[in-house]
């Protein structure tokens, strides 16, 4: 057993060996290029990380100068004074509860559409998918005033008009339901009925069922979504644009995008460089941990 | 039985009472009103807007900017697809299938180029937007301009030139998405059986014809999704537009596009209805783009 364990490694290493012996130059041009393109993609990256600890006289100095010595103050004029602290709470907070409402009415929809054959179920099934189709900014005037008139609404009106968190949320709830119907109606339609009719035939109801069974048994379409809908969600910036208008309210992206348009000479650019890695790093980290996750979740859709 | 039966209708109608009304209110009514809106001279403050038929249809047929925008939305629609689908092709096929020695196999360390390709991917637009602002600035602090001058050429006004702007925008797009789309390609690649490679080495196939004449028909269906998902990016995009560029879309309108005209006429210059015919256009420039695509790409697939 041990020999034979030992001859597999040793011949698999001697296989590698072989293989790295006939690195022949098409191998090398392939690296070449290869490398190439990581260049291109991760010093643009780097150089911003550069930056965040220069001075305001080196960024304007040349571009690929060293820092003489490392500026943290940028970061936390960033966090406070471009308040980049209160703009990322500010995305948390709307990312979680959208992402949360997103996948439980969207697993919901979907799971009913998909295994529920009732009148109007095709109807209602293509009005979801219909949307994938539809460019935002068509309904970009009127959902500005739909969410307007949301805040005329007695009791709940103040929470869910414009400005506010909840009426973000809830738009970004309806917008990412259409992706997240098609994708999990289809998902819903590859399980096996066997163990939700057992489950009914032993009394359970529809709803239990659909809580305790169908929803684990899913669970590898649901972190797909997601991670899709998180990683939507938090990059949006054309929906928040027209729906918060007010400083305090805005989310990350608004933030970032407003200190570089705020032209100006008393502009603080330093704190920009830092701005951009307090965005870019958490993304990063995340990244790295969950790449394999994240790569499949977004890719999922395309290749459904 | 009876009572069985009332319970699922309760059931299917719980479950759907939320999605269906967030959608209707938040999604399929702006999209209907904005098509009463873009036959109305509305400007958000009448009461009733005056109903004025395709007025807005014919001035925006005369409307400079507009066909300015509608020129590089096509630019982007053709330049876009085909820069990024080639770009992905060769690198998914170095990274899976052209890698070095004589067998066929992937190249080594595919996976960490993968890793880093994807990673701009992640990335909120508006991020990137501002982070290539500052890559494109126009003397030797910006990240690419430094390195021309020392070498003795001219700044390059990558943003500030109108000659060049679209295409620091086109360059930016094909940045961030080339990585998801080697992804896609490698997971098109990975469901090709290997025989099939080495099969045709055997029969004496070269790197090219091991490209062209199996990789390219096998990832066909691939390919096309590929490019309906980018042709929809190039008809509707914003954020790096906007944010990017100066004046939003200029200098000179040289990079403007529907959907910044759209954004502009609606929530700078209040113009509502003229903004929601610009939408109308916009919707069926995407409808009509998603029906030629599937029509043009439809093509025996084959079955392995």
């Amino acid at each position: 057993m041990t020999t034979t364990s030992w001859t597999v490694a040793n011949s698999r290493k001697l296989a590698r060996q072989e293989s790295r012996k006939r690195l022949g130059p098409m191998a090398i041009l392939s690296h070449l290029a290869l490398l190439l393109w990581t260049v291109l993609t991760v010093v643009p990256i780097l150089w911003t990380f550069l930056a965040s600890v220069k001075s305001e006289d080196e960024i304007f100095g040349d571009a690929w100068s060293l820092p003489s010595s490392l500026h943290w103050d940028n970061f936390a004029r960033a966090w406070e004074q471009a308040h980049i602290g209160q703009y990322m709470l500010n995305s948390v907070i709307v990312v979680a509860f959208s992402v949360f409402g997103t996948m439980l009415v969207g697993s919901m929809a979907a799971y009913v559409l998909s295994r529920y054959p009732f009148r109007g179920n095709r109807a209602i099934y293509l009005l979801f998918v219909s949307g994938l189709a539809f460019p935002v900014y068509l309904a970009l005037s009127p959902l500005f005033f739909v969410v307007q008139n949301m805040g005329n609404v007695p009791l709940i009106g103040p929470f869910i008009g414009l400005n506010t968190h909840a009426g973000l949320v809830l738009v970004y709830i309806a917008y990412s339901l259409p992706f997240t119907v098609f994708f999990l109606s289809a998902f819903f339609r590859t399980l096996p009925t066997a163990v939700a009719e057992a489950a009914m035939v032993d009394g359970a109801s529809h709803t239990r069922v659909f809580f305790q069974i169908m929803l684990p048994m899913a669970r590898p379409g649901l972190v797909s979504i997601t991670i899709f809908n998180i990683l939507g969600q938090w990059n949006q910036y054309q929906l928040p644009l027209v729906l918060l208008q007010e400083r305090d309210k805005w989310v990350l992206t608004q933030g970032i995008a407003d200190i570089s348009t705020a032209a100006g000479y008393d502009q603080d650019w330093s704190a920009l460089f830092a701005a951009l890695t307090l965005a870019i790093l958490p993304m990063l980290v995340v990244y790295t941990v969950f790449q394999r996750q994240i790569q499949s979740g977004l890719t999922a859709g395309a290749l459904k | 039985m009876l009572f069985n039966r009332y319970r699922r209708g309760l059931f299917i109608t719980a479950f759907l009472a939320a999605p269906v009304t967030l959608y209707l209110v938040y999604v399929i009514s702006p999209y209907i009103q904005a098509f009463y809106i873009s036959m109305t001279d509305w400007r958000g403050v009448s009461a009733t807007p005056a109903f004025i038929g395709l007025e807005n249809f014919r001035r925006l047929l005369e409307d400079g900017t507009f066909w300015k925008a509608v020129t590089h939305n096509a630019g982007l629609l053709v330049l876009l697809p085909l820069i990024t689908i080639v770009l992905a092709l060769f690198f998914a096929f170095l990274l899976n299938v052209g890698g070095g020695g004589r067998a066929v196999g992937g190249i080594r360390g595919s996976k960490f180029y993968r890793v880093v390709f994807f990673f701009p991917q992640v990335l909120a637009v508006a991020v990137v937007a501002v982070l290539f602002q500052q890559v494109f600035r126009p003397d030797g602090s910006g990240m690419l301009n430094a390195p021309l001058m020392a070498l003795g050429g001219k700044p390059i006004g990558f943003l500030s030139d109108p000659g060049v702007a679209f295409w620091s925008v086109l360059g930016v797009m094909v940045w961030q998405a080339v990585g998801f789309y080697v992804v896609l390609f490698s997971a098109g690649l990975a469901s090709i059986p290997r025989d099939m490679f080495e099969a045709a080495q055997i029969d004496g196939a070269g790197r090219l014809s091991l490209f062209f004449r199996i990789t390219l028909p096998l990832l066909w269906d691939t390919v096309q999704v590929a490019w309906v998902y980018l042709g929809i990016i190039a008809l509707d995009v914003f954020a790096i537009v906007w944010v990017m560029t100066d004046q939003h879309g200029g200098p000179d309108w040289s990079t403007t596009v529907m959907a910044a005209e759209v954004y502009r006429n609606a929530f700078q210059y209040f113009r509502f209805g003229y903004a929601s015919a610009l939408g109308v256009v916009m919707f069926f420039f995407t409808v009509g783009f998603a029906i030629l695509s599937l029509r043009l790409t439809r093509r025996e697939r084959i079955e392995f």
